[in-house]
């Protein structure tokens, strides 16, 4: 179709840019492979490999109540997120009702407020409560719906047939059953989508976790285990990149496994 | 407007469905915004009750050399992180939309940065910069150059928005390949019967096809560079809590929940808000000027 040379010039520019890309992480896994006081050696192959760096870590630090932690409020947000999002997409990709496009925009628009704007407020509430200083302020709002799990599940949802719907209807389905014996089930591969959107999200929150879990190590997640390691261990490159190989390794696993849901979902959230 | 017209009690159902969503709406956002304007004129340390302040958050910013220089910080890092941004990750999906061996590794090989988490890969970061031995500075060492410091008070803008780049070029690539395998083909092949060069190709073929990419990823890209946390947490956080390189974010974070003055914050928060919605606004008409005709 087009020219062979052009296109060993794409070829040629892709491989520069993905070693760029990937090269960062070889130097992350080698230098976790190293012993200390080879920290300092250039080669990306160790001299004399090592995975001594991994125990350490957990001496030093609770990585596994750290890695337990962000796991388990990962979970529980994308199951509040799978739910309340889908539900709402459910009404405004199906159900008719007077104000439902004006609903519409209005969430879209709360794409553009940073999470930073409502966090004042949100901190205070929370601290009135009395859940400062614990787990639930980084899983609670997960529960109330967000335009984005909504936006993709709606899209997902208008490609089903409504006559789906009507039928079931006249067979005198309510509107929750219909919801959740028709449409769900119908949505299995958006769900998957945007179920590793919402749990990569909670992972690598780095914010709220900062904000309400600063220093707890029993309770708080990875991301903040990760810079308190930081202020300690300044220039212990070995053991820095271990731990930042904990991290990252899971969501890794997780997107090499799930890549063409993941790469469809954000596809389609732009375009169409 | 399809759908189904909810009859008799199915309201309930509807209204039961949606609630999640509508108290996050009025609670989460709208109500949050309105509490932030609220608290915006109170000094409140949460310890004694809330001093009604008037403007007076406001007009201290103008003083606050902290503010000041997060708010020169976080347009400087948007004017090199947005059109970066953009034009790196629409040459990457032009290149893999030639239809190239591999296209799907390369796919995943440019989107690995985006799964991972930005406190982690912030460490990986500042251990490539770092000043004793870091790799960028044995790289260049390699060459004669004398060890730069990275993270230092010159570079440590350019370092940053190179580490956030780095971050999000998959993403955008992603976005744009959809929009890119969207252009029938036929397109391509009229201009090339008019005898278009390459130039005129992308000029009046792709990019008008791509507007809508590109204006969605302009506006996600400018809400990201305004927000931009993590990578500043880690790159250029200094020993007593501040930042060599403080964005308005960095600010609110510290003001708001580390000094908890947050009177001060909430007002730091509706200046952000303003600043990304006149921005948004700027995109919106553009987009009608130069959108579809």
């Amino acid at each position: 179709m087009r020219g062979r040379r052009t296109d060993w010039l794409a070829l040629a520019a892709l491989l520069a840019g993905a070693a760029l890309m990937v090269g960062p992480f070889l130097w992350m896994v080698s230098t976790s492979l190293k012993p200390a006081a080879e920290q300092f050696d250039m080669r990306l192959i160790p001299a004399t490999p090592t995975l001594a760096n991994y125990p350490r870590l957990m001496e030093i630090m609770p990585f596994h109540l750290l890695l337990w932690n962000s796991a388990k409020i990962a979970v529980i947000s994308t199951f509040g997120q799978l739910l309340t999002c889908s539900m709402a997409a459910f009404v405004f990709a199906v159900v008719r009702f007077p104000g439902r496009d004006v609903l519409f925009v209005l969430l879209l628009v709360t794409l553009m407020i940073p999470a930073q704007v409502t966090a004042v407020p949100q901190f205070i509430i929370f601290k009135y409560l009395g859940l400062y200083g614990t787990q639930a302020p980084l899983y609670l709002p997960s529960f109330l719906g967000g335009a984005f799990g909504t936006f993709l599940m709606r899209q997902y949802f208008r490609t089903i047939p409504i006559e789906l719907a009507e039928a079931a209807r006249i067979d005198g389905a309510s509107l929750a059953r219909i919801f959740f014996t028709i449409y769900l089930p119908l949505a299995k591969p958006a769900l998957a989508a945007f179920a590793i959107f919402a749990f990569l999200f909670s992972w690598n929150d780095l914010f709220s976790a900062l904000i309400y879990l600063p220093s707890d190590l029993e309770k708080t997640t990875l991301t903040v285990g990760l810079a308190l390691f930081q202020q300690q261990y300044a220039a212990q490159w070995t053991l820095m990149m271990a731990a930042a190989l904990v991290s990252v390794a899971p969501m890794i696993l997780v997107f090499l496994l799930a890549q063409r849901h993941f790469v469809a979902g954000l596809g389609a959230t732009g375009l169409k | 407007m399809s759908g189904l017209k909810p009859l008799g009690r199915e309201k309930w159902w509807v209204l039961a469905l949606l609630a999640p969503t509508l108290i996050g709406l009025l609670l989460g956002t709208f109500g949050s915004i309105l509490a932030t304007l609220g608290l915006s004129l109170y000094d409140w340390d949460l310890l004694t009750p809330p001093e009604y302040a008037g403007l007076s958050n406001y007009a201290g910013l103008p003083g606050d050399r902290m503010f000041v220089k997060s708010l020169w910080n976080t347009v400087a890092f948007a004017a090199l992180y947005v059109p970066l941004t953009m034009v790196l990750s629409l040459t990457v999906a032009m290149a893999l939309n030639r239809r190239v061996r591999g296209e799907s590794l390369f796919r995943v090989l440019y989107f690995l940065p985006v799964v991972s988490s930005p406190t982690a890969v912030g460490l990986l970061w500042t251990w490539i910069y770092a000043e004793d031995h870091g790799a960028l500075n044995e790289l260049i060492g390699l060459f004669g150059a004398d060890p730069v410091r990275w993270l230092g008070s010159e570079m440590v803008l350019y370092s940053v928005v190179i580490a956030n780049v780095w971050g999000a070029i998959g993403e955008g690539m992603i976005v744009f390949l959809a929009g890119l395998q969207a252009i029938p083909k036929e397109h391509y092949e009229v201009a090339r019967i008019d005898g278009a060069t390459v130039w005129q190709r992308l000029r009046y073929v792709t990019l008008p096809a791509l507007m809508p990419s590109l204006f969605f990823q302009a506006v996600l890209a400018t809400i990201h560079a305004f927000q931009a946390f993590d990578y500043i947490y880690i790159l250029t956080r200094t020993g007593n809590g501040n930042s060599s390189l403080p964005t308005l974010v960095f600010s609110i974070y510290r003001s708001g929940f580390r000094f908890f003055r947050m009177g001060d914050a909430a007002a730091q928060a509706v200046v952000l808000t303003l600043i990304i919605l006149v921005f948004t606004w700027v995109y919106f008409r553009l987009q009608r000027r130069w959108g579809p005709a």
